[in-house]
């Protein structure tokens, strides 16, 4: 062997500080065990590509948990399996970093089998090593993914048996399938040839990284003298004899040459871009026009309900959203989640001169009802003295409370006529507006789209409100 | 300068991320806590950030472990069952003392239970839930004001005692809307140079949770401890209602306490000696101020959307004092003022 070779490379730490105990000097690996040559092609490959103070290393649950005594990079020790998640993370976050994502069968082909996969699919700009020894090395040599079919470990004391335990799952041909991985290729350590390759292949894996920011795997089969009971020697020729007969090694994937790069620039938005994003902008001057309810006392409990599809919540919205706007105090609170879906909505919306305790509505100084159904359902529950709104041109029955105001009205109807059945919420805004005599129904015709933002429905909105404040000035004599 | 924005919960506790300079979300949905994720989904990529669908929780949280040993400011939303799935990597990034932002929109359980608000995620999230002797910070909104504002202080937190911090509510806070007051905050983030960003300078650095040795692991155990201890001495948030010569004291968090005061202004104006405690950090816990009021009033009444999972922080700090009442409501239900009124009565009653 020559000098070159048995030097060690800078990207390894001197001195192994981290490690605890008196030999600061030696590895926590078997002898003859994979890791140990991985380990020193990674290091060689970064020192030569001068990306050693830009790499994070991370550190696996299994043998290789304490890659980070060795590896003077950024390091990293994360969750069994979850490696390629905290990666992402990590990739996500610092876009320039180069990214190791070293991983053993257990942690990457067992429990974090989602993860690899899903990172692999999204193309993540970072390196999986993949160390395949058919077995679970750190807790005492069981079973692994990898394990063959006969294999004895200590979970497979008869052999692995596929009824029972299933086959072997060659990961690199699953990885190769997926669109976005650039590079994909199974090695193995077993004789000097090959453990060449298997360098080559780190190399250009980690290469398509630091280039294109592509997403590459190497799969290595890696001799475990101690988890297989054989000599270093055996194990080598184990892994070239048997493991690779059912692993062929071989590039399984290879864009790298057509893959343009993904890209990575992180876009810098300043403080008073992001205020404008998020609609922070300074306020506009109040309207004149709700200064003349400043000093309304009002504590309405309304609750709205209908059909999903009959903007039910956005007629509560709209009245929680003015309300604030001429300076109440409001709160809406929906029915929520996939049970609305073709089903019954309902909102509660809480205006109020003072502040708002419970949002919650359980009985109504308003109900609205779009539909039958919400009429039987909450007209007992609305207050005496309290308001029933409902659409007659849908309901075929009368509420029979007779201490509380009814106030029917055609919403649906009218809607129709101006030309859309959606719009049925906004006449009946118009219509409670004007029978209570909240808000200002020029203001909230005029600033409806800050609300509803459809603009193709925009006009009919403002229509249909009109419509609705029409109909109580007609039918109630209000002026 | 402070403009008003009408919000719902779950987009305010975004904007309020935003402002206070998080630059990543990742996440998977669920009801109730979807629009964080879609709120989230929208904002991030405007402002130079990144937002990431994750194939489930536990990738997710993952994720946010990644981002944080990165240094930068990070958080996930779930409810119920993606807050179990995500307590593996919440005990890491306790263990390894990273920063990061949880929001449990919380719904009913166990098991798939159902999307309407519950508080029974208590005692997963405020006694740990995962592996291991630590502690999440944990916020308690009542608002929708509070998630905006908690948001922003929940990153304070987490970066100045490098802890997972959550913002904890329920459905009705997660999917209300309110008037929310915006100012934006003056974000000081603290130089993180423990974190491992790719660079020259921390590449010596080193994020784990491993200790072989268990005098190792004492000692980091015992650091955390302390560090607990100090969160105990100098973060307690809590809202008093009503204290003044109240005979009987309610104590809830999240959407009950909004509940319970408007129970506590229909009782008052009939003359009944009533207040409200609202601990807002649910860890720390605000027992010495219980404590305190324990020699105040003659009773104390528990109200909660659980199994009165509360209950056993309020009793650890009354002890034998006074008598401590329980009312609850489970599977999603919200006690309504009646409810929690004719409780009070009852009590007032029997005594
Ligand atoms: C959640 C969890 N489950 C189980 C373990 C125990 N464990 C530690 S290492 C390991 C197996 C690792 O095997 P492999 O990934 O093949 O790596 P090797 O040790 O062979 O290098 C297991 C199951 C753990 N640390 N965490």
């Amino acid at each position: 062997m020559s000098k070159e070779i048995l030097k060690k490379s800078e990207v390894f730490y001197e001195v192994y500080e981290r490690k605890p105990g008196a030999d600061k000097l030696t590895t926590t690996y078997c002898p003859g065990c994979g890791h140990g040559i991985i380990h020193k092609m990674i290091a060689e490959a970064l020192e030569d590509f001068g990306v050693q103070d830009r790499t994070i290393f991370i550190s696996p649950v299994g043998c290789s948990v304490f890659a980070y005594y060795y590896f003077h990079t950024g390091n990293v020790q994360v969750a069994h399996g979850r490696a390629p998640a905290v990666a992402t993370g990590l990739k996500r976050a610092n876009p320039d970093s180069i990214v190791i994502s070293y991983q053993g069968d257990g942690d990457l082909a067992a429990i974090g089998g989602l993860e690899i996969l899903h990172a692999a699919n999204r193309g993540e700009g970072f390196t999986v090593i993949f160390v395949n020894n058919a077995i679970y090395g750190m807790t005492g040599g069981q079973m692994a993914p990898t394990t063959l079919i006969g294999q004895t470990t200590m979970t497979t004391p008869r052999g692995r048996d596929p009824v029972n335990d299933g086959y072997p799952i060659r990961m690199s041909e699953i990885i190769a399938t997926l669109e976005a991985p650039v590079y994909v290729e199974r090695v193995m350590l077993s004789d000097s040839k090959e453990i060449m390759k298997a360098r080559a292949a780190i190399r250009k894996a980690l290469k398509v990284q630091i280039e294109k920011n592509g997403f590459a795997f190497v799969e290595i089969l890696s001799p475990c003298p101690s988890g297989w009971k054989m000599t270093p020697s055996q194990a080598k020729r184990w892994v070239a004899d048997v493991l690779s007969k059912y692993f062929p090694v071989g590039v399984k994937k290879d864009i790298s040459a057509e893959f343009e790069g993904r890209k990575k620039e992180v876009k810098k938005v300043s403080k008073e871009e992001i205020a404008k994003i998020l609609g922070i902008v300074e306020a506009e001057e109040v309207d004149k026009r709700v200064n003349k309810y400043v000093d309304k006392d009002v504590s309405e409990e309304i609750k709205v309900a209908g059909f999903g599809g009959q903007g039910v919540l956005s007629l509560g919205i709209t009245l929680a959203y003015m309300g604030m706007k001429h300076g109440y105090k409001v709160s809406w609170l929906p029915s929520y989640g996939p049970e609305m879906r073709g089903g019954t909505a309902n909102c509660h919306v809480k205006i109020s001169k003072g502040s708002i305790g419970s949002p919650v509505v359980s009985y109504p100084t308003l109900l609205i009802a779009m539909n039958r159904p919400s009429l039987d359902r909450f007209e007992n529950d609305v207050v005496s003295g309290g308001i029933i709104v409902y659409d007659n041109s849908l309901i075929d029955r009368e509420p029979v409370r007779s201490d509380v105001t009814v106030i029917p009205i055609p919403a649906t109807k009218i809607a129709d006529e101006i030309g859309s059945t959606k719009i049925a919420n906004m006449v009946v805004v118009g219509a409670i507006v004007k029978y209570l005599d909240l808000m200002s129904v020029e203001y909230i015709i005029d600033s409806i789209d800050q609300v509803i933002k459809s603009k193709k429905l925009a006009d009919m909105n403002r229509e249909a409100i009109r419509k609705g404040v029409e109909y109580m000035t007609t039918n109630y004599k209000l002026g | 300068m402070a403009i008003t924005q009408f919000l719902k919960g779950n987009e305010a506790v975004v904007k309020g991320a935003i402002l206070a300079g998080c630059r990543a979300f990742f996440g998977y949905p669920i009801t109730p806590a979807s629009e964080i994720a879609h709120t989230a989904a929208y904002y991030m990529p405007l402002v130079g950030g990144t937002f990431l669908q994750a194939e489930s929780e536990v990738a997710a949280i993952n994720m946010v472990y990644g981002a944080a040993s990165a240094g930068i400011r990070v958080m996930t939303a779930s409810s119920g069952p993606g807050i179990s799935l995500k307590q593996e990597g919440i005990s890491y990034l306790a263990g390894s003392e990273l920063p990061c932002v949880i929001v449990d929109i919380m719904r009913g359980g166990p098991g798939l239970g159902n999307i309407a608000p519950d508080q029974s995620d208590y005692n997963q999230v405020v006694k740990g839930g995962g592996h291991g002797s630590y502690k999440n910070i944990v916020l308690a909104p009542n608002s929708v004001q509070e998630m905006f504002d908690f948001a922003i202080l929940a990153f304070d937190l987490a970066d100045k005692y490098r802890n997972p911090v959550f913002i904890l509510a329920d459905g009705f806070i997660g999917q209300m809307m309110e008037s929310v007051e915006i100012r934006i905050p003056e974000v000081k983030e603290p130089e993180k140079n423990w974190a491992v960003k790719g660079t020259v300078e921390t590449m010596d650095n080193l994020i784990t949770s491993i200790e072989l040795d268990p005098d190792d692991l004492e000692r980091h155990v015992s650091k955390l401890q302390q560090k607990y201890k100090i969160v105990e001495e100098q973060e307690v948030r809590y809202q008093s209602y009503m204290l003044d010569g109240a005979e009987i004291v309610i104590v809830a968090f999240g959407i009950v306490s909004r509940v319970v005061q408007t129970v506590v202004d229909e009782l008052r104006e009939k003359g009944v000696k009533v207040g409200m405690f609202r601990p807002i950090t649910l860890f720390p816990f605000p027992k010495n101020e219980i404590a305190d009021i324990a020699n105040e009033v003659e009773s104390f009444l528990v109200v909660e959307m659980n199994n009165g999972q509360m209950f056993d922080d309020v009793k650890l700090a009354v002890g034998n004092r006074k008598p401590i009442y329980f009312y609850n409501r489970l599977g999603g239900n919200v006690p309504t003022t009646k409810e929690i009124c004719d409780k009070v009565m009852e009590i007032l009653r029997r005594s």
